[in-house]
């Protein structure tokens, strides 16, 4: 069974490769869902196939750059990228980050570091999760008979409403999103997501795709797609500062990269099929098992935390992947009608 | 003298000539770990990148880059080519929220 073992030169270990191809693969699926690089996920797959954790960062980081320009492309395609918003929120993003990583260096002086962090995580996650459940809450109540105009769409939280008043200028249009605002409110807010980021140490798009679509009011499938294009620019930037650090294992990322891409197309199309609302509460769902790992975390539970993270990943994965199939077969069902009818 | 108490000397005087000796033979205080990329069970690019990786690592991380983008263009483009072939609309989507 030794051709089931790749040699990693760098890292020097010899890894399962049908592994990485898996764990592409279902990253690939989640990341394009969900419009996330999806870092919480890979780093302790990766650990568990024998990286090590400075090398499991790292390569994770470059792989992360790599399916979320595939998925950016595909995503493209079907209009939900807003490249304008993309490229305001990266100022912030970049100028967040820095700032959250002095915060840490800062706190590192005064110790205990690790354990603060682990729990201000818990605490943002939590609220998140609240917000998407709270929403999703809202507006069930809302679509049951007799508690709404049946000319209106219900809405959940409206939060953005609120935000968009404040027309400091100068205020723009972001056509794909579909609203007008000033342009400090995205700059604040990715800088805000930026600072998370960067003080907990990953790429952001747990905070910002909710961001987008709670604070700033972007529709789901927008915030997915616009929130990709971010990570593929920051991923870029990881990639390059890790491998000048020496913690990129090129050979796994390649591989990894080729499960990823497969990943990648079948979580964005799925996005076509699937209505915003269960794409943010599948998102939901996904943030509880990640509060979970990270407080067994805390608590030394070292492999019940990643059994918890990976089989949520595959759950989720196999999900996204029936809601693809699904839609596509229905699809293709529906052309073959109409070409019938129309022979 | 008694023969305890030359041993414990002998053991004193192997002390104060030993330890000078084994920090000099340490050499100098030590530095940073340094990974080293092993070539010997590599070979065609991986041993390139190997090298790479060992001599100059601000070109190893610009083709980390620059090749993980190529790689990433590559196969997303090779994908959407296959996945076009399912006869599936691919260019168009309704935003549906609920």
């Amino acid at each position: 069974m030794d051709w089931l073992y790749l040699y990693m030169p760098i890292a020097g270990v010899d890894i399962f490769w049908p592994g990485l191809v898996l764990i592409g693969l279902s990253v690939g699926i989640i990341g394009g869902f969900f419009g996330m690089g999806g870092a919480w996920m890979v780093t302790p797959g990766l650990n568990i196939l024998g990286f090590p954790m400075a090398f499991a960062i790292g390569t994770d980081m470059a792989h992360i750059a790599g399916k979320s320009i595939v998925s950016t492309m595909r995503h493209s395609k079907f209009g939900n990228v807003d490249y304008k918003l993309g490229l305001i929120m990266v100022l912030g993003t970049l100028a967040g980050i820095e700032c959250g990583a002095r915060l840490v260096m800062h706190l590192e002086k005064i110790g205990h570091i690790e354990s603060v962090v682990r729990w201000v995580y818990v605490v943002i996650l939590c609220l998140i999760a609240f917000m998407v459940f709270y929403d999703y809450y809202k507006v069930t109540r809302k679509k049951q008979p007799g508690t709404s105009d049946a000319n209106h769409t219900p809405e959940g939280i409206t939060w953005y409403k609120t935000l968009h008043k404040f027309k400091l200028p100068p205020v723009v249009h972001f056509k794909a999103a579909g609203f007008t605002c000033s342009v400090w409110l995205p700059i604040g807010i990715s800088f805000l997501t930026g600072v998370l980021a960067g003080f907990l140490g990953i790429g952001g798009g747990l905070f910002r795709m909710p961001a987008l679509v709670y604070l700033m009011g972007c529709p789901t499938h927008i915030a997915v797609g616009t929130d990709l294009f971010e990570v593929m620019i920051s991923g870029l930037y990881g990639a390059f500062t890790y491998s000048l650090k020496g913690r990129v294992e090129l050979v796994a990322v390649f591989v990894m990269l080729t499960g990823a891409a497969m990943g990648a197309q079948i979580g964005t199309i799925a996005t076509k099929y699937a209505k915003g609302y269960g794409i943010r509460l599948a998102f939901g769902l996904c943030v509880v098992a990640c509060i979970i790992s990270i407080i067994l975390k805390q608590f030394k539970f070292t492999m019940p935390s990643a059994i918890c993270i990976l089989s949520t990943i595959s759950l989720m994965a196999i999900y996204i992947t029936v809601v693809m199939v699904k839609g596509a077969a229905q699809e293709l069902r529906v052309k073959k009608e109409h070409a019938h009818v129309a022979g | 003298m008694s023969r305890y108490r030359l041993k414990f000397l002998m053991c004193l005087m192997f002390v104060f000539l030993a330890v000078p000796s084994f920090v000099l033979a340490g050499g100098a205080g030590a530095t940073n770990l340094v990974v080293v990329a092993d070539t010997r069970r590599v070979s065609g690019a991986f041993r390139f990148i190997a090298n790479l990786y060992n001599t100059d690592p601000l070109m190893f991380a610009v083709c980390v880059t620059v090749l993980t983008a190529l790689w990433g263009g590559l196969l997303g483009l090779t994908m959407d080519k296959l996945i076009g072939l399912s006869g599936l609309n691919l260019k168009s989507r309704k935003l549906v929220e609920h």
